[in-house]
């Protein structure tokens, strides 16, 4: 066992480096697929492991790709110009002007995001349980609905970004490959996370918050801290799928609360809460089905998403993670004392 | 800004404009709360928090219209759209709430969410995404300076109509023996199963009774304002916002807060203009939630 | 292995057809499959709907007539649809499906101008031609794509001629134009706000001052908070633009609040059936349209305008008491330009198509069609229509007018 697993992480490299020229028509789909996969890890943060659920952290992407898409504009040109050209106008980027700005503006992205998440985890965190729910997603759409009558970004209208300088196809793999990077890396920083005396803190904040807070955590901290991590991934993935998509609208794109912004959460749960694996599992599952699936509904997919949006919470609800170590507890190794029904149910 | 300013301004100028501000707010309102009233009795009774309440109206409103079509008269469409989402709110409750009531109150949420999104693409799929509304055909009565306030007459009736479901449905859960039943079950669940009272049941009527509630609510909503699939959203976070801002158990405050967030709604969308409606409507909610929260301070507790 | 590829492809498309095709003459014709994401749900799902219907009614109609002529061979479109869900991210997304795993060569567009703004990107690096019919908003052409045409007029030409008959009747009753109260709502989206910025112009060239400028928001069901600002102020007209759901909310509340503007003007009445939903509410408003029925254009294929409308009606049959919108019109033209452009082309490679589209010089059923060096229609004016006793009337510009316009507006 012990030597298989540094040949498993290898070989996962090398299928995620090689992925795009193995399928080389779908490098826009697995590009999408690493949205969802970074998506449902940093949801898990919060949702699984501190027993927190969000229907709101689509706030961080719309909020990092508008952020990384002013920053790039700011440093070419007038924002409020740009963002008002309807008829004539046209605005040229250089490429040194593309790549530099798409640099700051990504690191801005994630920096402001997790600015953003800290000051409203102040607040938010507050709540308990269908409140902090509630509350997250009441945010998010009062965020989606003020930026979209905020005439400086271009409001309803959205912003059109500059196209990528240089061959499409390079384009596409350097999309892809600026977030594989971004999930691998997150990835590793997760899996070392997670072993660490933070990850055990958020646990015992899942599990019971108030004997947490009578240990002694500054419980508010913790919150604050996980989130802001969660949602500098999540900004910085908005950052770059502003790019990719090149003209993006305000609540149909970035503040997409009952798209994306309920799929991630939809991920988690098919692929199981509070593991490091599910998240990433339930996010290929769920993106497979849907590609392959949805286009061919025409209208009927979305009430096949409500289906199994049901389905999943009602029957299903640890997860094919959750299933598989309550029927094969041996291989979760360690994982075995821990009792298969306490995973599924954080603590009100 | 400046248009901030001079919205301001004209509140001011025109007094009436309160009057005719007010008047619009509270009909909406009253809708509001009809929709927040079904909502505050599952979510007492059964704790469940209903994200398809909203769909459950607009539902109600496509029920009525389609017997319009059909050359039926359009009143007679409230009480259809109540039986109709009676029978639609029970197989709800069997199929899906049933399984829920027990478990955390993030899968109720999530998977009355799930409904939600199926009931409007079933809706879209259904009688297409046009908006669609009934056309009464009625007189607007004009009063104040100038006739300035106007009232359609249609949209009297419907607040005549939303206001009687309301007091009968208090009045039926002070009187009848399923109504105490309800109460009972609310109080404390384990006492009433244990009293003899079949829980199972008084939850299926309680859910079937909201759903029956909202139907009607969307069949006035048809007569008087517009409807489309996709719109149930925004009655859910109305309601939502009402039940929070009223507490539960107390129905007379639901009613009293729909009728208030539709006025200050409609205050709002004046001053900042209509495009921030949705914004204020969340916003508020958001505060509502604040304020609870600093009630509960005092009392050393959390909102949960 | 192509044949085979191409067999998958015109099995997949007649799957996804929905009108099934009775037998005509061009049965043993080939198939140029054309891709198409379109809103079937969302905000744009009414319009998606009549766009699909549109390039539908097209594909049936050139295959009734013998087909695409293509160099001696005989060739019939079909089209590969999908939903885009109104959301610009997922229309880009498709637009890519369709074009590497699909093996699309040649798009329509989508419905609205958000949408063809998302996808353009795309096919214009895949040098796939497209031709649409739905995205109007003038941010479309100044990005020098070389593959994208629209068979419509651009949005700023939607309502701007309201301004204009404004002005006139304001000098006709000797007042000066300037003294013009111009109130705008129109919906936060590219195309209305496009709209709004065309009116603003047109205002501003008069001197006309605006006195109210709202944006509608994406659910919207009540605007009497707008309306009573519309009552304390009293401009002299009114321009309202949010798709069907603005102009159906619009007329309806207008007529409940006694609303006395002496000129309204309102996009996408058609769409939204306001005569046959709200009656008299409907009379003297005026409607922006690409197209009318009554106009005295005509082609060979579709016939006159008139006759295209009863043909459509009579394969679509829930059109029947309704008037045909022209975002069902323009859908047919943007397919009849391919056509042309394939039989001129006598190729099926793509760049020969794309420079035949680009020489298209054309007299149709909807209006002629010439396209800029920017792609976008300069040879057909919009036209303004005025609801007299429920029925569309064109009253400007003058030389296509049939009636005289009615001014000012009486309120019921």
């Amino acid at each position: 066992m012990a030597i298989l697993r540094p040949v498993f992480y290898l070989a996962l490299l090398a299928l995620i480096i090689a992925a795009p020229f193995i399928f080389p028509d779908f490098r826009t789909q697995l590009a999408t697929l690493w949205v969802f996969i970074i998506l449902s890890m940093t949801w898990d943060m919060t949702g699984g492991q501190m027993g927190y659920n969000s229907l709101g952290n689509i706030l961080f992407f719309g909020a990092g790709m508008y952020i990384a898409a002013v920053v790039t504009i700011a440093l070419a040109y007038d924002v409020g110009e740009y963002t008002n050209a309807f008829g004539g106008g046209t605005y040229k980027f250089t490429t040194t002007q593309y790549f530099l700005g798409m640099g700051l503006g990504l690191v801005f992205a994630g920096l402001l995001s997790a600015a953003i998440a800290w000051l409203m985890g102040y607040l938010l965190f507050q709540f308990r349980g269908p409140y902090f729910a509630i509350g997250t997603l009441g945010a998010a759409i009062a965020a989606g609905e003020l930026v979209s009558n905020w005439e400086w970004v271009g409001g309803g209208q959205g912003i059109a970004l500059p196209v990528y300088p240089g061959d499409f196809d390079v384009g596409k793999l350097f999309f892809y490959y600026l977030f594989a990077a971004t999930g691998v890396i997150l990835f590793i920083f997760l899996r070392w996370l997670y072993g660490t005396r933070f990850a055990g803190a958020i646990n015992a904040i899942r599990d019971d918050e108030e004997k947490a807070e009578a240990m002694g955590l500054h419980t508010l901290r913790y919150k604050q801290v996980t989130w802001a991590i969660s949602a500098f991934f999540v900004g910085i993935v908005g950052g770059i799928s502003g790019f990719q998509n090149i003209h993006f609208e305000p609540l149909e794109t970035a503040f997409q609360t009952i798209n994306l912004g309920i799929f991630m959460v939809v991920c988690v749960l098919l692929g199981g809460k509070g593991t490091l694996w599910g998240p990433i599992i339930g996010a290929i599952l769920f993106h497979v089905i849907k590609e392959v699936t949805w286009n061919y509904l025409l209208g009927w997919q979305w009430v096949a998403l409500g289906a199994l949006i049901v389905i999943t919470v009602v029957y299903f609800q640890d997860g094919l993670m959750g299933w598989l170590a309550r029927v094969k507890p041996e291989w979760f190794g360690e994982r075995v004392q821990k009792k298969p029904d306490l995973i599924a149910e954080p603590a009100e | 800004m400046d248009q901030i300013i001079s919205n301001i301004g004209l509140l001011f100028e025109f007094p009436v404009v309160n009057l005719k501000i007010l008047i619009d707010g509270i009909m909406i309102g009253a809708l509001f709360a009809l929709a927040a009233y079904g909502l505050a009795l599952v979510w007492g009774v059964m704790n469940v928090k209903n994200l398809a309440q909203g769909d459950f109206v607009i539902a109600g409103g496509y029920v009525a219209w389609s017997l319009t079509n059909i050359g039926i008269h359009p009143f007679l469409g409230i009480p259809a759209a109540f039986i109709v989402m009676w029978g639609i709110g029970w197989i709800t409750y069997k199929l899906v709430i049933k399984r829920v009531i027990e478990r955390d109150l993030f899968t109720s949420l999530l998977a009355t969410f799930g409904l939600a999104i199926m009931f409007a693409q079933i809706m879209n799929l259904m009688f297409g995404s046009d908006t669609q509304s009934i056309d009464l055909g009625y007189d607007t009565l004009h009063f104040g300076p100038g006739g300035f306030v106007d009232v359609p007459i249609s949209k009297l009736i419907g607040v005549i109509v939303a206001l009687s479901l309301a007091f009968g449905v208090i009045i039926f859960m002070k009187r009848s023996r399923m109504g105490q039943a309800i109460r009972a079950t609310a109080q404390d669940a384990r006492a009433a199963r244990v009293l003899g009272i079949d829980t199972d049941k008084v939850y299926a009527f309680t859910f079937s009774l909201n759903s029956a509630i909202c139907g009607a609510a969307g069949a006035i909503i048809v007569m008087a304002w517009v409807i489309q699939p996709f719109y149930g959203i925004t009655y859910s976070i109305r309601a939502f916002v009402i039940v929070t801002a009223a507490g539960l158990g107390n129905l007379p405050g639901v009613i009293a807060a729909g009728l208030g967030i539709g006025a200050m709604e409609q205050y709002g969308a004046h001053i900042f203009g209509i495009g921030y409606q949705q914004a204020i409507a969340v916003l508020l909610l958001l505060i509502v939630l604040f304020f609870r929260l600093l009630q509960q301070r005092r009392k050393r507790q959390v909102l949960q | 292995m192509g044949t085979l590829k191409k067999f998958g492809i015109s099995l997949l498309a007649t799957g996804a057809l929905f009108a099934s095709a009775p037998a005509a003459m061009a049965e043993d014709c080939d198939t140029i499959t054309l891709g198409a994401a379109i809103s079937l749900t969302g905000k744009y799902a009414t319009n998606g709907v009549h766009a699909k219907n549109g390039y539908e009614y097209a594909i049936q109609k050139i295959k009734d007539a013998g087909g695409v002529k293509v160099a001696d061979k005989c060739y019939n479109f079909s089209t590969i649809y999908y939903d885009d869900e109104s959301k610009g991210d997922r229309g880009a997304t498709l637009a890519e499906r369709l074009i590497n795993q699909d093996g699309v060569q040649y798009m329509l567009g989508p419905y609205s101008s958000g949408l063809t703004k998302a996808i353009a990107p795309v096919t214009e690096q895949y040098k796939i031609p497209m031709v649409e019919a739905e995205g109007a908003s003038r941010s479309l052409f100044n990005k020098g794509y070389k593959y994208l045409f629209a068979v419509l007029s651009t949005s700023e030409q939607y309502l701007a001629s309201a301004i204009t008959l404004a002005a006139e009747m304001a000098e006709k009753e000797g007042k000066d134009p300037k003294s013009v109260k111009v109130a705008i709502a129109v919906e936060n989206d590219p195309f209305s706000l496009d709209i709004r910025a065309g009116v603003q112009e047109d205002a501003k060239k008069y001197g006309m001052k605006i006195v109210l400028d709202e944006k509608l928001p994406r659910d919207l069901s009540d605007m009497s908070a707008i309306l009573t600002k519309v009552k304390l102020l009293k401009p002299d007209v009114l321009i309202v633009s949010g798709h069907s759901k603005g102009a159906a909310t619009a007329v309806r509340q207008i007529g409940e609040q006694n609303i006395d503007v002496p000129m309204i003007a309102v996009t996408h009445c058609e769409a939204a059936d306001v005569v046959g939903n709200f009656g008299k509410a409907a009379n003297g408003i005026l409607c922006s349209t690409q197209w009318a029925e009554t106009l005295s254009y005509e082609d060979d294929l579709f016939g006159t305008a008139a006759e295209y409308e009863a043909g459509f009606k009579e394969a679509f049959p829930e059109y029947t008491n309704k008037t045909v919108p022209y975002q069902v019109a323009q859908a047919s033209a943007a397919v009849y330009v391919f056509k042309d452009a394939f039989e001129r082309a006598g190729t099926l490679d793509k760049e020969m198509v794309r420079d035949a589209i680009s020489a298209t010089d054309m007299k149709t059923f909807y209006g002629d069609i010439r396209f800029s060096e920017a792609g976008n229609n300069i040879a057909k004016p919009m036209v303004l229509r005025q609801i007299q006793d429920g029925k569309y009337n064109v009253v400007a510009p003058s030389k296509f007018a049939s009636h005289k316009l009615e001014w000012p507006r009486e309120a019921e």
